[in-house]
């Protein structure tokens, strides 16, 4: 199975919780923490991970496509 | 424009009502503890009969009580809700007059104004900056240990440990001086102390406020690799920010970077030292560690009355409806043992999932600097028991004294220890 994952930087409070989740997938602007996604659509292998990055995220900012 | 009157009207009505009977009417929340491990009884029980429970505070104000995991995720992150202390319907602790709130306070601000203010700090706390910290926190660590092994058996945990791991910290992020550490420490105690006066906050808040504004300008005489200096150079030279904030920022960064995780690190020792199977599964696996750093988060949520905020609009969560101009309190230790999320949610157990606790709080306002705060919370409590496998407390649990006030952080004011 393949998830899309799409992020919206205008929410991001930048907590961090999806880059410590899966760092391979999400990681942060240097200039002030906001989300960048480095993967869009994920390997299977990290499926789990991916959704539980986008459980955690505090303020909705990660959406998946199934 | 008739929506917003018929909200003052309201709010207005509503203040006096509460004006009325805040004079004779005896708070029902928060409860006291009767496990020195556990929530007070009665959340469980609110969760399970009212999960949105009408509660008085001990300002005499009303208040709606969340204690479902999915409730207080829900209403921290509705924008519907504010944080606005401002608010005359934010629920207040206190009976006393709220000192004003001053400009750069981020956390009492709401939608974009705070998220521009996240943005400015966000880059020094992010998950890859945090993991970047780990040597610089070992250091500390270890040499704090190599101290309490050079003092000997046994030592006061709380104050070799738990406080100087945060402190140096933190210090280290903002760049004070470690030298001038003794001088914002007792005053950021009495802050949060949950027991002090609001003369005693107010003074000792002026003193914290006095020593960072002196900072700040030297750091404008003298900029360091450090955030004060950073945000000196890039925010407030640019017009993003106002001078006047900076030290309020520090302040804001200093009190919530410091007691907290301290009393995490004496209350996850102390855990630990009492469940001598979830121990030794450490000891034997020190991949462990990250996963029990959040079960201890989890279980031992220090933040012990919730979230405050204020509904703007009505909004409906489960069966009830809050009115606009209504104070709600999202009670986190009680989501954080929410069976429906967490099962066997009183079982002390490192090597479940516990990763969707909020201890750190949840929405946009969540915990800034959480991910240095799990740095520090693991290494610290790994290398005690790697430096001293024979570890333990000196005194039964019921002799150690624990900060019972239910206004303030949970911890333990001291934890003797032997080797």
């Amino acid at each position: 199975m393949v998830i899309g994952v799409r992020v919206d930087a205008e929410r991001c409070c930048g907590s961090g919780n999806c880059a410590f989740t899966l760092p391979e997938v999400f990681d942060q602007d240097p200039s002030d923490g906001r989300v960048v996604l480095l993967q869009n659509r994920p390997h299977s292998g990290v499926l789990d991970l991916v959704r539980e990055a986008a459980d955690l995220c505090p303020s909705g900012a990660i959406e998946l496509t199934e | 424009m008739a929506d917003e009157t018929q909200a003052a009207a309201h709010q207005e009505a509503h203040r006096e009502a509460q004006a009325v009977q805040a004079a004779d009417r005896e708070p029902t929340f928060p409860r006291e503890r009767t496990c020195p491990f556990a929530p007070p009884a009665e959340y469980a029980r609110w969760q399970a009969e009212q999960p949105v429970a009408e509660v008085v505070l001990p300002s005499g104000q009303d208040a709606w009580l969340l204690t479902r995991h999915q409730d207080v995720r829900a209403m921290l992150d509705d924008p519907r809700f504010s944080a606005d202390s401002a608010h005359p319907g934010f629920p207040r602790m206190y009976r006393q007059a709220v000192p004003q709130v001053l400009k750069g306070t981020f956390l009492r601000m709401d939608g974009a104004d705070h998220l521009r203010y996240r943005r400015m700090l966000g880059k020094e706390f992010t998950a890859k900056g945090a993991k970047e910290m780990r040597p610089l926190v070992e250091r500390t660590v270890d040499g704090l240990l190599d101290r309490m092994a050079e003092q000997g058996s046994p030592a006061d945990l709380v104050t070799a440990l738990a406080y100087p791991v945060p402190s140096t910290t933190i210090c280290g992020v903002l760049g004070v001086p470690y030298e001038d550490r003794a001088r914002f420490e007792d005053s950021t105690r009495v802050m949060i102390s949950g027991r002090s006066t609001p003369e005693e906050v107010v003074r000792a808040k002026e003193e914290i406020l006095g020593y960072l504004t002196g900072l700040v300008a030297a750091k404008e005489r003298e900029p360091g690799d450090d955030l004060i200096s950073r945000l000196l150079e890039e925010q407030v030279a640019t017009g993003e920010l106002d001078r006047d904030e900076v030290p309020v920022l520090a302040w804001l960064l200093l009190a919530a970077g410091h007691d907290t995780t301290a009393s995490m690190i004496g209350l996850g020792a102390l855990l630990l030292m009492e469940h001598a199977d979830q121990l030794a599964a450490l000891r034997s696996d020190p991949g462990l560690v990250a996963g029990a750093v959040e079960e201890l988060l989890r279980h031992q949520t220090i933040m012990q009355i919730g979230m405050n905020r204020v509904a703007l609009e009505d909004v409906r969560i489960g069966d009830r409806t809050v009115r606009a101009g209504e104070g709600v309190v999202a009670q986190l230790m009680a989501a954080n043992r929410d069976p429906e999320v967490f099962a066997d949610p009183d079982r002390f157990d490192i090597t479940r999932s516990a990763r969707g606790h909020v201890a750190f709080g949840y929405g946009p306002h969540q915990c800034l600097g959480q991910m240095l705060a799990r740095v520090e919370l693991q290494v610290t409590l790994a290398r005690l028991f790697e430096r001293f496998p024979k570890l333990r407390t000196v005194r039964p649990v019921a002799e150690i004294p624990f900060r019972h006030h239910m206004f303030g952080l949970y911890g333990v004011t001291e934890l003797m220890v032997e080797w």
